[in-house]
């Protein structure tokens, strides 16, 4: 789950990170307010959940509050990359003398967390990454010592930061691996962590990503998921425990199993049609889970066939057809469906199925072929 | 011939009167896995009875070892409680632990394995099926009717996908040796390698399956470790090839990041050390039988 820039800054702020001293708006008036509060040149910068902002003019810069207000307004509303702007966060303008980057992730081939800091802040760090990864400094965490004062010098010296920076360095750097940890982040950014105008260390912009599968234990984090990240299906899928991503083709698939999920699709592809969606019932899937799965593919309109490949292990087949022929039953089915059940209960699901119409399929590839062909009769009819 | 389970495996369930724990029980005894015991804290002394045998319920993973002295424990409590779980049974000396449970936090994942690793104790999982040795063991969920005893070892990070791998050798009368989960987590216990290194040293595995997925770059590392240590031959398959960059999917561990972990680079690195990559699950037999 991704937090906002102001989210994640505020956030930072209770660890003692020094952030600027901004607010969030929702409306042109409160701009103005807390501009004219603040006193002295403000940046406006809206708060969505992709990157590129400033590019699509979701950053600017006012000398007063009036235009504040006039900035506030014409980026409240505004589209970028397909979300719209709900809420800006005015902080007060900083003067720049120098640009660092600072995150902390998860490095799966070490298996620790990993702390990055490269002296070409404000860009995109996986540009740099790729470009000249030399750039960047790397430190791995040891889970039980945390982050060493020697480990941040380290960075802060690697970075070429001037020494009279390095004791607020040292604290930042500790205090964002105790947010990192403390709330469960797969990602924190800040960047860019700036030399100001007075010589002293700001976090001007940031950014967190926590780890889904442990908001259980953060129940303020998970109240400030803003659901504009997804789209309906997915928030709907999400909250009845099933995976389920949006994708551009026509064939709908549901599949137990997140790899065999996968294969659907790619298989799809292979026989040369375009899958809807990615959405796996996770194991031991129930009749009622089917059905609101059935729902979910069916509600999106790209949909013009839609493929079931379940194998059962954990999961029932005869569960899985009741789910099928419940969820036929409450809405009229206009797309042709094809069904492969393999495993467990196998002969009562097919059972159950023989009287519904549908079309079967023994094999993985003959089910996408199928779905491939019946999703081509019924573009071209 | 197997690797890690056989017919000598003791298995104590962790969770044993839950849910999932009682239902997967059941299932494993049925298919003739030894289980010797349980664990439900707060419920010692009770029994579980599946129809053919009634197992000894425990408070605690220390009482279960010293009363029936497991050598394999399986993990299925909920995410919450599964890193205790899993410090609980190497603390008490149990050399292989299985855990199925998915959903486990990061970060907790980071610290069980730094422990591991410092006590030796092998983990294989969390979010995985489990491990089968066709006729002899099962451990966790992977259904015994989709397989049969043979030569061809399988490891894979995905669990219907692996069923349907191993169904689909089955069905072309190719058997298997083990049959090996390693889960679908960004951090686990045991890695491709490790179970490519079991595999190359076991006498009864003449071939290996390989079914690796987007994400991380675990396949990249097998490869080159299948170029200078696998004499056997080792066929793959890579799921994701059309999964869009950034996304997770299912698999808390399948997502591309960065530009890392794309099934491009996968296939690419396995073929380039002379594993055949098959375009489907359903081609693994016949590239398994020319090789």
């Amino acid at each position: 789950m991704k937090l906002h820039e102001y989210q994640s800054k505020f956030r930072f702020a209770e660890y003692g990170i020094p952030i600027p001293r901004g607010k969030v708006a929702s409306t042109p008036e409160e701009a103005h307010a807390i501009a004219l509060e603040i006193g002295g040149p403000v940046v406006i910068k809206a708060q969505v959940l992709v990157g590129g902002r400033g590019k699509a003019g979701g950053v600017k810069l006012a000398k007063t509050a009036d235009e504040a207000e006039q900035h506030a307004r014409q980026i409240l509303g505004m589209d970028i990359k397909g979300l719209t702007v709900k809420k800006v966060l005015i902080d007060p303008a900083s003067e720049i003398k120098d640009e660092i980057y600072l995150g902390l992730t998860t490095d799966r081939a070490a298996r620790r967390i990993v702390m990055m800091a490269s002296a070409a802040g404000g860009v995109d760090i996986e540009e740099v990454a790729a470009k000249t990864p030399e750039k960047i400094i790397k430190v791995h965490i040891e889970p039980l010592l945390g982050l060493r004062d020697y480990q941040a010098r380290d960075i802060a010296n690697g970075i070429g930061l001037s020494r009279k920076n390095w004791q607020q360095f040292i604290s930042i750097a500790k205090a964002l691996y105790r947010c990192y940890v403390a709330n469960d982040a797969s990602l924190a950014e800040i960047n860019p962590l700036i030399v100001d105008g007075n010589g002293e260390l700001l976090a001007v912009d940031g950014k967190m990503v926590i780890d889904d599968s442990a908001l259980f234990r953060h129940e303020d984090l998970v109240n400030m998921r803003d659901l504009s990240e997804e789209t309906p299906a997915e928030t709907e899928a999400r909250e009845i425990g099933l995976a389920y991503i949006k994708l551009d083709g026509d064939i709908g698939c549901m599949v137990n199993g997140a790899g065999l999920a996968m294969t659907t699709m790619d298989i799809i592809k292979l026989y040369g049609g375009e899958p809807a969606n990615f959405l796996d019932t996770a194991g031991g899937a129930d009749a009622d889970k089917v059905a609101e799965a059935f729902h979910i593919i069916l509600s999106d309109p790209d949909v013009k066939a839609v493929l079931v490949n379940i194998f059962g292990g954990i999961t029932r087949c005869d569960e899985v057809a009741k789910g099928i022929l419940d969820a036929m039953s409450e809405v009229e089915v206009t797309v042709p469906i094809v069904i492969r059940l393999v495993g467990t209960n196998e002969q009562e699901g097919k059972r159950l199925l023989a009287d519904a119409n549908l079309e079967t399929a023994t094999t993985l590839a003959e089910a996408a072929q199928k779905a491939v062909r019946a999703a081509d009769t019924a573009t071209h009819n | 011939m197997s690797i890690l389970i056989n017919n000598k495996t003791k298995l104590l369930v962790q969770g044993i009167t839950g849910k999932q724990g009682s239902f997967h029980t059941r299932l494993m005894v049925e298919y003739g896995t030894n289980i010797v015991g349980g664990t439900t804290p707060g419920k010692g002394g009770q029994w579980v009875d599946t129809d053919s045998v009634k197992l000894p319920v425990f408070d605690t993973v220390r009482e279960a070892v010293e009363a029936t002295a497991p050598n394999c424990s399986i993990i299925l409590v909920p995410a919450a409680y599964a890193p205790d779980a899993i410090y609980e049974a190497t603390d008490a000396g149990i050399p292989l632990i299985v855990c199925t449970t998915e959903h486990i936090p990061v970060q907790d994942m980071i610290k069980v394995r730094a422990y591991l690793d410092q006590k030796g104790t092998r983990l294989v999982g969390p979010n995985c099926p489990g491990i089968l040795t066709p006729d002899q063991c099962k451990v966790g969920f992977i259904p015994g009717h989709s397989a049969m005893p043979g030569n061809v070892g399988i490891v894979s990070r995905s669990g219907t996908l692996t069923y349907e791998v191993m169904y689909a050798l089955t069905l072309q009368g190719i058997g298997q040796s083990t049959c090996v989960g390693i889960g679908g987590d960004p951090i686990n216990g045991t890695s491709f390698i490790d179970v490519l290194t079991l595999f190359e040293e076991d006498p009864g595995t003449e071939k290996i399956v390989m079914i690796g997925e987007i994400g991380g770059t675990d396949e990249e590392k097998a490869a080159r470790y299948i170029a200078e240590h696998v004499t056997k031959p080792v066929v793959s398959f890579i799921a994701g090839q059309s999964a869009p960059p950034g996304k997770r999917m299912g698999h808390a561990g399948a997502i591309v990041e960065g530009g890392v972990g794309t099934a491009e680079e996968k296939v690419a690195a396995l073929e380039a050390v002379g594993v055949k990559v098959a375009r489907q699950p359903e081609d693994i037999p016949g590239l398994l039988a020319n090789s």
